[in-house]
């Protein structure tokens, strides 16, 4: 129950902060995409702002072993750069590039009741479930 | 040479933004032990058999209800989706499998990949950033039309 209440919590934090950002804004991150047009370097500073608390907080997580609320601590572990992780991100920002949602925005876009977003969360669940169908024909052979 | 277009630059709510939503991340590792990636926390329902289903809904349930309860209280900041639906559905598609494929997205590897410093976020960071320049160069610049 509190893993779940801490869950939302951290959801609709991060969901604010998207907000705030110009982030959840497909337009405003395609101004930050276009190096060649009108540069709006804004997106930067989002990136920015969040890294900076994000390297405190993970400094302190990384000497824990429990959280605290008293849950196992689970940082990826992997350090392995591999083609999987390479073309992987290839085609995640090609389609970032291509409409200019991420998945985080296109679910905030998605809550503020627009069609283009309900479309593209549908899109990427879809090749989400895609992946997982590749991946469970692949063990098996 | 790079233009930059200071009518939309807005470096102080892009900062305010970005610190919630490093504060977002930085809550869920240090209450719940685990990482603020979206891809992998949505992808992670898509996996059968699995008894961590109730607080994936839950993140997903805040983040959607975010613009919710923002318009009770204030305008929704703009949301504009220029881009029609077949090229929605292609960018929804190549998200969803390339985030799969390459672990993360913009939360997993950029906030808290970077954050953590792993080399793998880094090189997944880069690779997905220079993706998405190269791709809007095309559309905008290449394409007839653009």
């Amino acid at each position: 129950m509190k893993f779940n209440l801490a869950s939302l919590g951290a959801g609709l934090l991060f969901g604010i902060g998207l907000l705030v950002s110009g982030m959840a804004n497909p337009e405003k991150v395609l101004g930050f995409l276009d190096l060649a047009g009108q540069w709006d370097p804004s997106l930067a500073f989002v990136m920015g702002g969040a890294i900076l608390v994000g390297l405190v907080a993970f400094t302190v997580a990384k000497k824990r072993t429990l959280s605290y609320l008293g849950f196992e601590m689970r940082l990826p572990g992997s350090r392995t750069i591999d083609r999987r992780l390479v073309i992987g991100s290839l085609l995640f920002g090609a389609g970032w590039g291509l409409a200019g949602f991420c998945p985080g925005p296109g679910l905030v876009a998605l809550g503020a009741g627009k069609a283009g977003a309900l479309v593209f969360v549908a899109a990427m669940i879809a090749g989400m479930g895609l992946f997982e169908l590749i991946e469970k024909n692949r063990v098996r052979h | 040479m790079i233009e930059i277009a200071w009518e939309n630059f807005t470096p102080w709510s892009a900062l305010a933004g970005g610190v919630i939503i490093g504060l977002a991340a930085a809550a869920f590792v240090l209450l719940n032990g685990r990482i603020a990636g979206i891809s992998g926390i949505l992808g992670g329902l898509l996996i059968p058999n699995r008894n961590d289903i109730a607080w994936r809904l839950a993140f997903l349930a805040g983040m959607i209800s975010a613009p919710l309860l923002w318009a009770m209280t204030a305008n929704l900041p703009s949301i504009e989706i220029r881009a029609g639906y077949p090229a929605l559905i292609v960018s929804g598609l190549l998200v969803g499998i390339g985030t799969r494929y390459g672990s993360g997205c913009t939360s997993g590897h950029g906030v808290c990949g970077l954050s953590r410093l792993s080399p793998r976020s880094l090189v997944a960071t880069l690779t997905f950033m220079a993706a998405g320049f190269v791709m809007v160069y095309i559309v905008r610049h290449l394409l007839p039309g653009a």
